[in-house]
C-alpha cells in the first residue's frame, strides 16, 4: 500500500482553479519533488495535504485512511509534518524551546496547567535527541532570531522532525539560501532517515535532481507529468513550460 | 552538551545570575513593604491597597488571556461582575454561608466563561473583541433589568465579612492580609500556568496559530481553557470585591470596567503578570490621589497611557526591566 494517495483533488478560489484533478501516490521512503512555474499551485497542494486549506473535492488517503477532512492537528497523528515557505519559527524562543514545542503535542501535556515544562525530563531528553540527530546541539540555547537564515531553515526542518513524521512536507526549504547554505541543506536532507517519505517543493533544479526519486510537474494546478528525474528532464512539454531549452 | 542532558536552555534565561538575584531582592522588598504597609499607614490607605490588590488580580487574569494568549477581550468585566454578583446573590438571595457564597461566585464566573468562551474562542482579532464586549453588555443589561435578582441599577448589598482563623475580616487590616494572601496565591498559580507547557503553547498560538496546529496542537481547546481560567480568576477578583465592598452595582459589569482592566494591562505591561498588577496600582493611585486635586485625573491617566503606548511598548514593567538591565551592565 502506498503511504499517501491523492485522488482527483480539486481546489478553486472563484474561477481560479489552483488544484485540478491532481492524482498522485507517494511510496514509503520516496523523495518526491514538485516543480512548476510560479502560480502553478504547488504550495496550495501542500497546504491541502497539511490541512491548512480544504479541498473542494477529491480525496487524500494516508496509509489507507481518508484524511481529506481531517484538521491539521489530526494529520500530525497520521504522520504528516510540514515546514512553511516563509520561516515561521518562534523568533523569541531558543532553538531548544522551538524543537521542544514541536514534540510537545505528541509527548507533552499541553492541557496540564501546572506541570512546569522545564521539569519534563522525558520531553527534554527527546528534544536533545532530535538536536543531536540534526547536529544542532551547539546552538540549542541560542535565540532563533540571533541565528543565520540558513540555520533557521534547518531548525525549521528539525522542528518538523520533532513530530516524528512518516511524511515530511517541505515547502521550498532552500528558498533565500546562499549557494553554500543550499548545499548544506541538501546534505542535511540527505541525512534524513531512508524510511521517511518527503514531498518537497523546489525551484532550484540542481537541488531537485540531487534529491528527487520522482518529480511531479504542476502547471496551472494540473499534474503535467510524474516520473523519474531523467524522464522529466527529457520531456519536451516540461521543457517548454518550465525547464526551458537550457536543461 | 549531550543527549542525556535534560536541563533546557532558555532564550529568556539571563546570562548574569546577579541579575536574577537582584530581581528577587527587588520582589522581596516589595513583599516586605506590603507586609508592613498596614502597620505604617491609616486604615483608609490600607483599604486603598486592598482594593488595588483585588484589581491587580483582575488585571493579571486579563493578562493571561491578552498578553499570553493574544485574545484582546473588551468584556473581561463580565467575569469580575459575575464573581461579585454571584457571591452576593448566593448569600443574600439563597442564604448561603459567606464563604460558600464567595467560592460560588468564582464558580458562577467560571461557568459564565465556559458559556461565553464556547462562542468567543471561535473568533479572532476585532471579532473576538466585539463579541466579548457584546456578552458583557448583555450581562450588564441583565443586571439592570432583573431587579428582583440583582437589585437593578441600585445594585445589591448585604454580604457580611466572615472570620478566618480567628481573624475578623471586618477589621481593615485582617481584610488586607486576606486579600494579600489571595493575590499572592493567584500570582503563584498564574505564574505556574505560564511556565507550564500549556502556557508555552498559549504563547505559540498567539505568535502563529497556523504553525501550532500544524505541530499537532488543538489550539481552539487550548484557547478555550485559557478563556475559562482567565474568567475564573476574574471571578476571584469579583468575589473579593464583593467581600470588600459588601456591595455590587451593574458598573462592575460595564464596558467602562472592561476598559479599565485593559488600561491596567497596557499601562503596566502585558505578558508579565506583574506588569498589570503595577498598572492596577498606578491607575488606582491616580484615581484616588490625583482625583482629590483635580477632576481631570483621567486626562492625566490618558497622557501616561499614550506615552506608554508610544514610547514604552512593554509598559511600566518593561521600562523598569530596561532600567534594571541598564543599571546592571553599567
Amino acid at each position: 500500500m502506498s503511504l499517501l494517495r491523492i485522488e482527483r483533488l480539486n481546489k478553486a478560489y472563484g474561477s481560479l482553479a489552483v488544484t485540478r484533478d491532481v492524482t498522485l501516490t507517494i511510496e514509503h521512503g520516496e523523495r518526491h519533488v514538485i516543480i512548476g512555474p510560479n502560480g502553478a499551485g504547488k504550495t496550495s497542494l501542500i497546504n491541502q495535504l497539511g490541512g491548512q486549506i480544504r479541498a473542494d473535492s477529491g480525496s487524500i488517503f494516508m496509509n489507507g485512511t481518508d484524511i481529506t477532512h481531517a484538521p491539521p492537528e489530526a494529520r500530525l497523528k497520521h504522520g504528516i509534518c510540514r515546514t512553511f515557505q516563509k520561516n515561521t519559527l518562534f523568533q523569541g524562543l531558543s532553538v531548544f524551546e522551538n524543537v521542544r514545542l514541536g514534540i510537545g503535542s505528541r509527548y507533552g501535556q499541553p492541557f496540564n496547567l501546572f506541570a512546569r515544562i522545564d521539569g519534563n525530563d522525558d520531553l527534554n531528553r527527546r528534544t536533545w535527541a532530535i538536536l543531536a540527530r540534526t547536529e544542532l546541539e551547539h546552538v540549542a540555547g541560542q535565540r532563533v532570531a540571533s541565528l543565520s537564515y540558513g540555520d533557521q531553515r534547518r531548525i525549521e526542518v528539525a522542528a518538523a522532525l520533532a513530530g516524528e513524521p512518516k511524511l515530511l512536507l517541505l515547502d521550498e526549504p532552500t528558498s533565500g539560501l546562499s549557494p553554500a547554505e543550499t548545499q548544506q541543506m541538501i546534505g542535511f536532507i540527505r541525512t534524513l532517515p531512508d524510511d521517511l517519505s518527503i514531498i518537497m517543493i523546489e525551484h532550484d533544479m540542481e537541488v531537485v535532481f540531487q534529491i528527487a526519486h520522482r518529480i511531479s510537474v504542476l502547471y496551472y494546478g494540473e499534474v503535467l507529468m510524474t516520473g523519474a528525474p531523467d524522464e522529466v528532464s527529457g520531456n519536451e512539454r516540461v521543457r517548454e513550460v518550465y525547464l526551458g531549452a537550457g536543461i | 552538551m549531550s543527549v542525556s542532558q535534560t536541563t533546557p536552555p532558555s532564550a529568556a534565561q539571563s546570562s548574569d545570575d546577579l541579575l536574577g538575584k537582584l530581581f528577587s531582592r527587588w520582589q522581596y522588598a516589595i513583599l516586605i513593604a506590603l507586609l508592613v504597609w498596614p502597620f505604617a499607614v491609616s486604615h483608609y490607605a490600607t483599604g486603598l491597597i486592598t482594593e488595588t490588590l483585588i484589581f491587580a488580580i483582575a488585571a493579571m487574569s486579563l493578562d493571561l488571556l491578552m498578553g499570553y494568549g493574544g485574545m484582546v477581550s473588551f468584556g473581561h468585566a463580565a467575569f469580575f461582575g459575575l464573581g461579585a454578583y454571584g457571591a452576593l446573590v448566593l448569600n443574600v438571595q439563597a442564604g448561603l454561608h459567606p464563604w460558600i457564597s464567595l467560592i460560588g461566585g468564582v464558580a458562577v464566573a467560571a461557568f459564565g466563561a465556559v458559556v461565553i468562551g464556547f462562542f468567543c474562542v471561535k473568533m479572532r482579532g476585532v471579532a473576538f473583541l466585539m463579541v466579548t464586549l457584546a456578552f458583557a453588555q448583555l450581562l450588564y443589561s441583565g443586571a439592570v433589568k432583573w431587579r428582583w435578582l440583582t437589585g437593578g441599577s441600585d445594585g445589591m448589598s448585604g454580604l457580611p465579612r466572615p472570620s478566618i482563623l480567628g481573624l475578623d475580616l471586618d477589621h481593615p487590616v485582617a481584610m488586607y492580609f486576606f486579600t494579600l494572601a489571595s493575590f499572592l496565591a493567584c500570582l503563584y498559580c498564574l505564574r505556574r500556568l505560564t511556565d507550564s507547557q500549556f502556557g508555552h503553547a498559549l504563547v505559540g498560538i498567539r505568535e502563529n496559530e497556523t504553525r501550532m496546529r500544524a505541530m499537532g496542537f488543538e489550539t481552539r481547546g487550548l484557547r478555550f481553557v485559557a478563556f475559562v481560567v482567565a474568567g475564573a480568576f476574574g471571578g476571584v477578583a469579583g468575589s473579593l470585591y464583593a467581600l470588600l465592598q459588601g456591595f455590587v452595582s451593574p458598573d462592575a459589569l460595564s464596558w467602562g470596567m472592561s476598559g479599565t482592566f485593559l488600561l491596567m494591562v497596557v499601562l503596566g505591561g502585558a505578558r508579565s503578570l506583574v506588569g498589570p498588577a503595577i498598572g492596577a496600582t498606578v491607575f488606582l493611585l491616580m484615581k484616588h490621589l490625583v482625583s482629590s486635586h483635580t477632576t481631570h485625573w483621567l486626562s492625566i491617566v490618558g497622557i501616561i497611557f499614550v506615552l506608554c503606548v508610544m514610547f514604552f511598548r512593554g509598559g511600566i514593567f518593561g521600562l523598569l526591566e530596561r532600567l534594571r538591565r541598564g543599571e546592571a551592565t553599567r
